[in-house]
């Protein structure tokens, strides 16, 4: 009985265990084949050349187009989400019915479990024809288009993420705010927020995060075209295309080509390992201030 | 105006644009699905159903899209489920708060924020070249089970956390062992919970492209997959391969594939929520 009982807590370790192995692993894998692609072409070429161009004869290794259509998209999304979703969050808080709350919860869930592919449909098939009827120097490809669409898809994690850190805040606070005869907006923005502002901060970087490592809506809306510049009108590429791209295509197995996807996966993994790990601080460092 | 009237107004103001922000995300989705829906539904039809792939958009079909789509969904919940579930039990029963066990929660929750495409990658050397399993649906299934693994494993110990200490106590002083209380009380007492976790978290598996492409699943497959040692497509693939052609014909066929796929992810979700309230109206400790 007690050996059965070993045997199986064993084998409870062994499914946990795993989940460090999965962790080496992908750091093994990306770090075995960047090192070999470092090996060949300098890190400081890759940081500091203007040009991302692997595939062609001419070939250029500098990451930085690539890093700047990541940044660029990431951030047209932001700039949608993150006035959306917090004031989705304050409202739903301060001024809306709980039943209302209750309803529409779920509803705004649903944003984000379509899945991304169909939302790279939409951003080409419906809002660039649409953006271009009034910008019209607009691309068929574009980072706004692309990112407006991704904002749309973020406004639940930040509404949700939001939401909670702000009915975590004490009662007593809203209570002493309405008191010295504050509105709802003054009590919102004058207390409910900078109490809560560690939790929508944690809510604002994992959105960042999510958006840095989006592939499907900005493969198929944002273009192939590595470019750095930051004018949202014509088409880029970010990380996540160009490992796409390139995986599409037939680049024969342990050539600089095929490398080039790992040093690229690489520097996608630390952006999004650096902005999860500093949510997680900012949650363990400014949790349970009530307590 | 008094300063405590324009406060007022502000006020106002502010619960209209709530209003506002809170319906603009709804109503995008309800134009895009109504669009979706009136460029694809008559393309929609027995024969878009059970034709192969081709060349052609009006021949084309997506069986061999969503039978490996059905194959990543079994494959990936056959994976994952057991594996999830497992780890989920001994970080919620077993591990004592250590310095290992805070690792375990930590490297979890930061595989949880690792962009799927990354997932892709790991599949692509791990299974496709260092195994030499090739772009089979095996290799789909494990890497996709490997990225929704952090879900899984955190919904397991959510739901087993809702289940009352007196539960286990109770067995312990009838004189049950550590795993006879986990397997006998707890386990079907947090079920639906965890169900509802694994759900969702397949509705996720079944709607990614990317970590797919990485691994070299092709966007045309000419026969239905047999054996998990067969190449595949999945629908998100071929949407996306439908959706980079210029011709307008091909449009039409990923919109009709994307109801396909959306009702597939809309029907998970609905079982998932469906079983989240069964579970929170059947249950009363």
């Amino acid at each position: 009985m007690r050996v059965q009982e070993k045997i199986i807590e064993g084998l409870l370790w062994l499914s946990a265990a795993i989940t460090i192995l999965v962790t080496v692993s992908i750091i093994w894998v990306l770090l075995s084949e960047s090192i070999q692609f470092f090996s060949e072409v300098s890190i400081l070429r890759f940081l500091t050349e203007k040009e991302w161009t692997p595939l062609f004869a001419d070939k250029k290794f500098g990451i930085m187009p690539l890093v700047a259509g990541t940044f660029l998209t990431t951030a047209i999304a932001i700039a949608v989400a993150l006035p959306i979703g917090l004031t989705i969050a304050i409202y739903l808080n301060e001024y809306a019915h709980a039943r209302f709350k209750t309803i529409i919860k779920p509803l705004l869930e649903v944003l984000a479990t379509i899945p991304t592919v169909v939302y790279g449909f939409f951003a080409l098939t419906v809002v660039t024809p649409f953006l271009q009827s009034f910008i019209p120097g607009l691309a068929g490809f574009n980072a706004l288009s692309a990112g407006i669409v991704m904002g749309v898809m973020i406004i639940p994690m930040i509404s949700s993420l939001s939401e909670d850190a702000i009915s975590a805040v004490p009662r007593s606070l809203r209570e002493a705010a309405y008191g010295m005869g504050s509105t709802r907006l003054q009590t919102a923005f004058g207390v409910m927020v900078p109490a809560a502002s560690s939790g929508i901060l944690v809510s604002v970087i994992l959105a960042i995060s999510r958006a840095v490592g989006e592939t499907m809506i900005v493969a198929i809306a944002a273009g192939q075209q590595p470019r750095l510049t930051l004018n949202p009108l014509v088409p880029i590429e970010t990380i996540t295309t160009y490992i796409v791209q390139v995986s599409m295509g037939d680049v024969p197995h342990g050539s600089l080509e095929y490398r080039t996807i790992f040093a690229a996966g690489m520097t996608l993994f630390v952006f999004t390992f650096l902005l999860n790990n500093l949510s997680f601080w900012i949650k363990k460092k400014y949790q349970e201030k009530y307590d | 105006m008094t300063n405590s009237e324009k406060n007022r107004l502000k006020d106002k103001a502010f619960q209209v644009f709530g209003i506002f922000c809170t319906f603009i995300g709804l109503v995008v989705l309800a134009i895009f699905l109504i669009d979706i829906v009136i460029e694809g539904i008559g393309r929609i039809d027995w024969d878009f159903l059970t034709s192969l792939p081709s060349r052609r958009a009006a021949r084309a079909g997506i069986l061999t899209a969503w039978a490996g789509t059905l194959w990543i969904l079994v494959l990936s919940a056959l994976i994952a489920f057991p594996l999830g579930i497992a780890a989920g039990i001994y970080l919620e029963e077993y591990a004592k708060k250590t310095k290992l066990s805070d690792f375990l929660e930590i490297n979890i929750a930061n595989l949880a924020g690792v962009p799927s495409i990354i997932y892709g990658l790991l599949g692509l050397e791990l299974f496709v070249r260092f195994m030499h399993l090739g772009p089979v649906l095996l290799v789909g299934a494990l890497t996709l089970s490997l990225l929704i693994l952090p879900i899984v494993i955190v919904t397991t110990r959510e739901a087993i956390k809702a289940v009352p200490r007196t539960i286990r106590d109770g067995s312990f002083a009838l004189g049950a062992s550590k795993w006879q209380t986990v397997w006998n009380q707890v386990l079907p007492a947090s079920f639906g919970g965890i169900l509802t976790g694994v759900i969702l978290a397949l509705s996720r598996a079944v709607g990614e492209a990317a970590p797919l492409i990485v691994i070299g699943a092709l966007a045309y497959v000419p026969f239905v997959p047999k054996t998990p040692m067969d190449e595949f497509t999945v629908l998100p693939i071929q949407i996306f391969n439908w959706t980079s052609r210029p011709q307008a014909a091909f449009l039409t066929n990923a919109a009709a594939a994307i109801i396909v796929l959306l009702l597939i992810t809309f029907l998970l979700n609905g079982i998932a929520v469906y079983l989240r309230h069964r579970q929170q109206k059947k249950i009363k400790w």
